[in-house]
């Protein structure tokens, strides 16, 4: 297990050194002086020497590159001088936003997408089958915006159930925090309920046709427990992974709900960072979400452990 | 049966095409289906509801009667010609960005299958940018090469190469070793001739699939791009960016951002119907594995 881990992180390393590099070269490949493009339009002259003293831009590439990689593991995502800020303070500012909405989504999508996906399994070609298969089409090809305002219309502008826009902190209590925050979870699990409810009813269906569901039919147990404790459980695994394969579609996903619904987290401040050509925070906002996915993707990992007995890493 | 006819019998694929040739003809026949500039503006009719009619002045003065089917926005430009004409450009963003994009990832995934030593060094770039989400690694180019026809395809294809490659890559280490090619070899084939008359047209039929899809997303991500303000320059007339416009004033009239969704919906869904009913013809085995 612990062997299993440390060969996991390690496999990790070159992923993390490929995005870096990426991250790095983003403010070397933009055309211009890479001192100005990171001080933006908002940097003084005197900024702007500081910036290649520290940068080392006189040394040759790989230097820069250890001088920003070394500052980078010292958790130093360099400075926004259009906010004036450090990027790091920025980032963790916006998080908690992001957070609830990635987490409240996939929460949402694996409550809805579990159940619809089981029974299209357990009833192939009926019309519930029919219908969940039709809607995984569809949440594929309609944009986030566009379900966001829909939902914004019907059920903010038409019926006030809830708030047309906006975020409250969690410190506001929970009720406040939850209202505000249902619409945007609800907007960006549409594809993703299309994509698990697909992936949920293709591995029960998979499962169903098995010998123990056979012998568990046998033994007379209900229906309801055939499907949770043996179909479903045996499908656990292809679901996990698609949820760990798309968690960067849930990323970018939740860069244009932020968008819509003017939640102020990390979508909001990638926007305006490109924008505002503010690269310092860019760089800094495609590290942390490529951190996410590899840190979701590992997760997802270990939890094969727990969901298939067999797995023994 | 032969593949024209089972495409053909599909009925995925017969809806899919319909649509599509249906917004084809549109795109193509946009000037003359009662639309005028799509870039002009008109200051007396700023956000008319839709169905209004009125005597346009254009902006070389010349006036005609003009019904605003879909309303115009707030300065004054026709939504329907400004839909219509988006049609050109959505279209064409999402071929461009197939083609591109299955032309990247061909040459590194058949490098990568093919060639050993290479193998890790591009599976390893192809893991790492596979973590950025796909949107930010669109965001981030237009940011750095700024927004334009081409770089705006470039950066939506962009993030799609890496799924191309892994494709490629898997089709040709399964292809390489099937006798056809180590005939070709003790022919004396060079490699490159291998690659290109013996493998590629092995692997054209997922490819092709791939590309369905990858052009279904590519729609979608310009629209978004254009929808955040980071896509084509605003007034270049595309859904994304009426949309975009729209929405400062959704609550008054949510036409302006429901009208050009009614366009790009359907296209996308076209696209995804042809690549699925494309799938499960030319590529069965995969099929089966969805």
């Amino acid at each position: 297990m612990l062997s299993f881990l440390a060969k996991r992180l390690l496999a990790t390393l070159p992923v993390l050194l490929v995005v870096a590099v990426a991250v790095f070269m983003i403010v070397r490949l933009t055309p211009g002086d890479p001192a100005a493009v990171i001080g933006g339009n908002s940097a003084t002259s005197e900024d702007l020497d500081r910036i290649r003293a520290q940068l080392g831009l006189t040394q040759p590439l790989w230097q820069q590159f250890r001088l920003w990689g070394g500052a980078v593991l010292q958790g130093d995502l360099g400075h926004s001088f259009f906010m004036n800020k450090p990027v790091v303070e920025l980032i963790a500012q916006r998080m908690e936003p992001t957070l609830s909405l990635a987490a409240g989504t996939l929460l949402l999508a694996i409550v809805l997408a579990l159940p619809l996906g089981t029974l299209a399994a357990w009833r192939m070609g009926s019309w519930l089958d029919k219908a969940v298969m039709a809607f995984s089409v569809a949440g594929f090809s309609v944009p986030v915006f566009v379900v966001g305002y829909v939902l914004i219309y019907v059920m903010a502008l038409q019926l006030h159930w809830f708030p047309v826009q906006g975020y409250r902190r969690l410190e506001a209590g929970v009720w406040p925090w939850l209202h505000q925050l249902i619409l945007p979870c609800l907007t960006l699990s549409v594809t993703y309920v299309a994509l698990l409810a697909r992936v949920t009813r293709a591995a029960v269906s998979e499962a169903l046709t098995e010998d123990y569901i056979r012998t568990a039919r046998a033994k007379g147990i209900t229906e309801l427990a055939v499907l949770t404790h043996h179909a479903l459980r045996n499908a656990a695994v292809p679901v996990i992974t698609v949820i760990g394969v798309s968690a960067a579609l849930l990323l970018g996903g939740v860069v244009v709900t932020e968008t819509v619904y003017a939640i102020p987290g990390l979508g909001q401040l990638t926007v305006d960072a490109v924008l505002n050509r503010d690269f310092p925070v860019l760089q800094g906002v495609v590290l942390f979400f490529a951190l996410a996915y590899v840190l979701i993707n590992l997760l997802v990992d270990l939890s094969y452990l727990f969901l298939d007995p067999r797995i023994r890493y | 049966m032969s593949n024209w006819n089972k495409l053909w019998r599909n009925s995925a694929v017969r809806l899919g095409c319909a649509v599509l040739a249906v917004l084809l003809l549109l795109a193509v026949l946009a000037p003359w289906l009662g639309t005028f500039d799509p870039s002009a503006m008109d200051p007396s009719f700023i956000s008319v509801a839709a169905g209004t009619r009125g005597e346009v002045t254009l902006p070389d003065g010349q006036t005609l009667q003009h019904v605003f089917w879909m309303g115009s926005d707030n300065f004054g430009r026709d939504i329907w010609s400004r839909v219509l004409f988006g049609t050109r450009v959505s279209l064409g963003v999402g071929l461009c960005t197939a083609v591109l994009a299955i032309t990247g990832g061909c040459l590194l995934g058949m490098l990568a299958g093919y060639f050993r030593p290479v193998d890790a060094v591009v599976m390893r770039l192809v893991d790492g940018m596979m973590a950025i989400p796909a949107v930010l690694v669109a965001i981030t180019l237009v940011a750095m090469l700024g927004a334009s026809l081409p770089t705006v395809i470039l950066a939506i294809a962009v993030p799609e190469i890496p799924r191309v490659t892994r494709l490629v890559r898997a089709l040709v280490m399964g292809l390489r070793d099937e006798p056809f090619v180590e005939a070709a070899r003790a022919l004396a084939s060079s490699n490159l001739t291998i690659l290109w008359r013996d493998i590629l047209p092995n692997a054209l039929a997922p490819l092709i699939v791939q590309g369905t899809f990858i052009a279904a997303s590519a729609v979608l991500t310009e629209a978004i791009l254009s929808f955040l303000g980071l896509g084509l320059p605003a007034d270049v007339p595309t859904w994304g960016n009426i949309m975009a416009e729209g929405r400062v004033q959704f609550a008054q009239s949510p036409g302006n951002v429901m009208f050009p969704a009614l366009f790009l919906v359907p296209t996308v869904l076209a696209i995804n119907l042809l690549g699925d009913g494309l799938r499960d013809v030319l590529d069965p085995k995969f099929s089966k594995r969805a």
